[in-house]
Formats: C-alpha cells, sequence, structure tokens
C-alpha cells in the first residue's frame, strides 16, 4: 500500500466514526426514552393526574405537581417577560458605546454562566428569608425569573438585531420619536423572535429543580396551590423525591411523571421551533 | 412628550441594571453568610482538611472531598463529551452533506432540553445497573455513570460550538489544503481544528463550568458520601450535591450547618466564574485572528 492509500483508508475509517459518534447519543437518547415509556405509560391515568401525593405509591399522584408547574410557568412568565424584553431593548436600542454599557454585556454573559443551585441561595436569601416570601410559589418564580433573564435578553437583542435600519429610517422620517418607533416598527417586527426566546427559557425553567429544592420548595405538599404566596411542589421535584426512594413501584410513578414532564418540555421546544421557522419564513427582509 | 420618553428610557435602563443587581445580590449574598463561616473555621482548614462531616458529631469542615467529587464527574463528563462533540463538529463540517447537518443538528439539540432531573433517573435506574453487568464491583451510586450521562448531556454544547469555530475558519485554508493533496482527514486535523483551537478550547472550558454547576444528576446519581478520592466506581459527593443534600434536611437557619451551604456556594461559584470569564478572555484574544 501507498503512503496516499493509508491515508485514504484513514480518512475513511474516521467518516465512519465520525457518524458513528453523530448517532450514538441519539441512539441513546432513544433507549432513554424507550425505557421510560415502557417502565412509566402504564402508570399514567386520570387518578394519577388527579391525585394528592401519598405514601402508598399505587395511591400517588401527581396533581399538585403539575398544578404547580404550571403556577411556576405562569408567575415566571408575568416577571421575567417585561424584565427581560426591556433590558433587552435597552440594551440594543437605547444605550451607547460606553464602559458602563460594555460591563453591563459582560456581566450579562457572566449571569448565564452561573449554575442554577447559586441561583436557589440567592433566592433563599433574599426572597425567602429578607422578604419573607418563605417557600412560596412567588419565592419560587422570583429565582426562576432570575435564572432565566439573561437568557431571555440575549434572545430578544438578537431578534431586534435583525430588524433592518430601514424601518427605523422610514419610521423616523415620518416623524416618530425614538419609543414610538421602538413599540410600534422594531418590536412588532422582531416579536416572533423575542416569543420563541422566552418560550425556550420556560422550557429550560420547567424543567429545574435545583433552585427550587434549595428556597425550600416540598416534595410533599397536600393540596393544590390557590394564590401565589402557597408553599409549592414542582414536576420535577416530584421526580426527584421518587427516584431517590428505593421501592420499584415509585420508579414507576417516577417514569410515568417523567413523561408528562416532557410532553410539556417537547411540547414547549415544538412551539418555539415552529415560531421560528414561521417568522423565518415570513418576513424577508 | 419628551418627558414621556425620558421616562420611557429610564425604565428601560433600570431593568437592565437589575442584571448587575444580580450580580452584586449573588456575590453579597455568598459573601455575608459565608463570612460568618469562615470566622469559626478557618479557611485554612477549610482549604487543606481532608474530610467534610459538618452533618456528624464529629464534624471536620474540609472542602476538598466535595471538590474532588466535582472534579471527578466533570472530568468523566469531559471524556465522553469531548472526542464525541469534537468528532461530531469535524463530520458535520467535512464530511457530511447538507441535508444530514440539517437533520441531525436539531436533533442533537434534543439532548440539551431534557431536563436533568430525568437524566439524573436514566443514570440511576439505567446505565448504573448497565455498568454493573461489565464492572460488577461498581457502587449503586458512583461517579462514573453520573459522569458519563452528564457527558451525553453536553455533546451538543461541545459539538455546536466547535462547529461554529471550525465553520468560521476561512475557506481559503480549506481549500489550499486540498489543493496539496490533503484528505479531508488532514484538512480537518492538520489545518480546521488549529485554525479553530481558541474556539474549541472555549467550548470545552464552557462545558466544563456546566459540568461543574451541574446538580440534579449528581444529586441522583453519585452518591451523598464526601471522599477524597478520584475512584469513579464508589459513590462521592458533588458541591452541588452537597447544598441539596443540607436544603432537602432541617438543618436550622443561622446555625454553622446551615452556612456551609453558602460557603461551598461561593466555592462552586469562584470554580464557575473562572472558568466563564476565561473563556470570554480566549475568545476575545484570539477571535478576530481571521478578520
Amino acid at each position: 500500500m501507498t503512503n496516499s492509500d493509508i491515508n485514504r483508508l484513514k480518512d475513511k475509517a474516521f467518516h465512519i466514526f465520525g457518524i458513528f459518534c453523530t448517532f450514538i447519543g441519539l441512539v441513546v437518547l432513544a433507549i432513554f426514552l424507550f425505557d421510560i415509556v415502557v417502565e412509566g405509560v402504564g402508570r399514567i391515568n386520570w387518578d394519577f393526574l388527579t391525585s394528592l401525593p401519598s405514601r402508598r405509591a399505587s395511591r400517588a399522584g401527581i396533581l399538585t405537581a403539575w398544578v404547580g408547574t404550571l403556577w411556576i410557568l405562569v408567575l415566571t412568565t408575568l416577571i421575567a417577560f417585561p424584565l427581560g424584553v426591556s433590558a433587552g431593548v435597552y440594551l440594543e436600542e437605547y444605550a451607547k458605546k460606553s464602559r458602563i454599557n460594555n460591563f453591563l454585556e459582560i456581566n450579562i454573559a457572566n449571569l448565564a454562566g452561573v449554575p442554577s443551585i447559586i441561583y436557589g441561595l440567592l433566592g433563599l436569601e433574599i426572597f425567602v428569608r429578607q422578604m419573607r416570601l418563605g417557600g412560596s410559589l412567588l419565592a419560587g418564580a422570583l429565582t426562576l425569573s432570575l435564572l432565566i433573564l439573561p437568557i431571555i435578553i440575549v434572545t430578544t437583542r438578537e431578534a431586534i438585531k435583525a430588524v433592518p435600519r430601514s424601518i427605523r429610517d422610514g419610521s423616523y422620517a415620518l416623524g416618530a420619536s425614538k419609543w414610538q418607533t421602538v413599540w410600534n416598527q422594531v418590536l412588532p417586527a422582531s416579536f416572533g423572535g423575542i416569543l420563541t426566546g422566552i418560550i425556550l427559557a420556560l422550557s429550560r425553567a420547567v424543567g429545574e429543580a435545583a433552585p427550587l429544592i434549595v428556597i425550600g420548595a416540598l416534595a410533599y405538599v397536600p393540596f393544590t396551590p390557590s394564590s401565589p404566596l402557597d408553599e409549592f411542589t414542582v414536576l420535577p421535584i416530584q421526580i426527584f423525591n421518587w427516584t431517590s426512594r428505593p421501592q420499584e413501584e415509585f420508579l414507576t410513578n417516577a417514569a410515568a411523571a417523567i413523561i408528562i414532564l416532557l410532553i410539556i418540555t417537547f411540547m414547549l421546544n415544538g412551539i418555539a421551533v415552529y415560531l421560528r421557522n414561521r417568522q423565518q419564513k415570513k418576513i424577508k427582509w | 412628550m419628551r418627558a414621556s420618553e425620558k421616562i420611557i428610557e429610564g425604565l428601560l435602563w433600570l431593568s437592565a441594571v437589575i442584571t448587575i443587581l444580580i450580580t452584586i445580590g449573588i456575590i453579597w449574598v455568598l459573601l455575608s453568610e459565608s463570612i460568618g463561616f469562615f470566622q469559626v473555621v478557618p479557611l485554612s482548614e477549610f482549604l487543606t482538611e481532608k474530610e467534610w462531616t459538618p452533618l456528624f458529631a464529629d464534624k471536620k469542615f474540609g472542602i476538598m472531598p466535595l471538590v474532588a467529587g466535582t472534579l471527578l464527574t466533570t472530568g468523566v463528563a469531559i471524556a465522553v463529551a469531548l472526542p464525541i462533540g469534537l468528532t461530531i463538529a469535524i463530520y458535520l463540517n467535512e464530511y457530511a452533506h447538507d441535508r444530514m447537518r440539517l437533520v441531525v443538528k436539531p436533533l442533537l439539540e434534543v439532548l440539551a432540553t431534557i431536563p436533568t432531573v430525568v437524566y439524573g433517573f436514566f443514570a440511576l435506574t439505567v446505565v448504573t445497573p448497565f455498568l454493573q453487568t461489565i464492572i460488577p464491583s461498581l457502587a449503586g451510586f458512583n461517579a462514573l455513570s453520573a459522569g458519563i450521562v452528564m457527558g451525553i448531556m453536553i455533546i451538543p454544547m461541545i459539538s455546536s460550538l466547535s462547529e461554529d469555530a471550525i465553520s468560521s475558519v476561512p475557506r481559503s485554508l480549506r481549500e489550499a489544503a486540498y489543493g496539496m493533496g490533503s484528505t479531508r482527514l488532514q484538512t480537518s486535523f492538520g489545518v480546521m481544528v488549529p485554525a479553530a483551537s481558541s474556539g474549541i478550547v472555549v467550548s470545552v472550558i464552557l462545558a466544563i463550568s456546566r459540568a461543574v454547576g451541574e446538580t440534579m444528576i449528581v444529586a441522583i446519581a453519585a452518591g451523598q458520601q464526601p471522599r477524597l478520592t478520584l475512584n469513579p466506581l464508589v459513590p462521592i459527593e458533588t458541591i452541588t450535591t452537597y447544598i441539596v443534600q443540607v436544603s432537602l434536611g432541617d438543618v436550622p437557619r443561622g446555625s454553622l450547618e446551615y452556612k456551609t451551604i453558602f460557603a461551598a456556594g461561593i466555592t462552586l461559584f469562584v470554580f464557575t466564574f473562572a472558568l466563564n470569564n476565561l473563556s470570554f478572555w480566549i475568545k476575545k484574544k484570539y477571535q478576530e485572528k481571521y478578520d
């Protein structure tokens, strides 16, 4: 064999290795999902969705968990959406190149890299203790809002950046003020992108367990919350609790709850991808 | 009219400034609570003591076992994610057809969207029993399967960031390599990877930072036994797991045990902060090489 034959062989081998690596992650993912469905799908029924938690695995349900998750989603959206979009608009439309704005940008990038459990410690001290909210839904939603704020700001900025200069110039030429231009032109034009970012951020928040455990969300809540100041649990915490018990039946419960959690996560991501594709097709600047 | 414009700008500015308050809040909370801790436990003991037993009668406050556990799971995760992630990046860039790339990339991203508590369940109920058939001495809780599963989770992070880095290498470099008769493999490892090395390094640093701060996978599958070891087959405890363990229990507020989670938290924060800023620095220093 000549040298170039050997090199061609190596090239072929790496090609196959590349295909192998690309698919191994996906195959493992498929095995995981299959395993979960096999283990948990039989456990999902109306009672499972509408029962309170119980020490007996066969009678335990996820009512408090999914209601809590829904509450957290709504509250987090209400807090993080206006805050994140405003910050994104400021940085993209108003901020001039200055040292303080440069610092703002570095700071946001840094916040995005802070582990979620650290946000839990922040929430524990500020919201739970200083603001005396206790382990309430509001404290949890505020904590998660801070966690996803950097994601929302970054995606808002990207969406706004994609709006062409000409639209702003046209608006100014008609005599619109800066805010009128932002509110009537820039935000509507970038709304699809902003929404995509929010939904992706929420899908991150919905799967978080660590920061909520730290602020004191409980695994066992015998009632569904009815106000933002009530104690709560969420699906990931319920799953964690069931997974850490030794009895096999609780693992089945955990698998069933995971199916529900994955349905919510994939739905949110699906909506985000759909919105992004529609946006890209609809608007040709 | 002018006034309302100013007010709106002020409000928008305020929302942006909140992000700085968050950072200040994090640092203040971690410092103020751990100062009380370090008044009782000297920093030298915290850094050099080889045992971590704040919840036992015989209390010892050495962070090293938790750091060792964290580095062990992180090491396993990177050992899995780096070769696979980088190979995927090269494969998608140099070998795969466009259509393949369009299908595979979003599928890989699915790996990053799955909640970590779900990965923890996989590690404990699927990966550990499977590995035990190969390694009979593997404990029910161990760093190995937690690390492997964490590695699978961060594959898309390394592959997509590295792919961005590789695809931003100027075409001319690649074409020059092909023009000299290089194979795709030689072009990849002789030209593209070295040229994109800063971006690849950044992707790995961010992945390490992510793995160091990861909580639920290790809390479920790696155990809760602080141990100064590099043996991946036995139960260990990471910094994040310890914080979860204390949060789940009934540790009274204001007690020394309670303050330990902030001391652990600040250790974690220092690690991730340093890693993140190292990655920004590398990115800034090397990114304009080819512009």
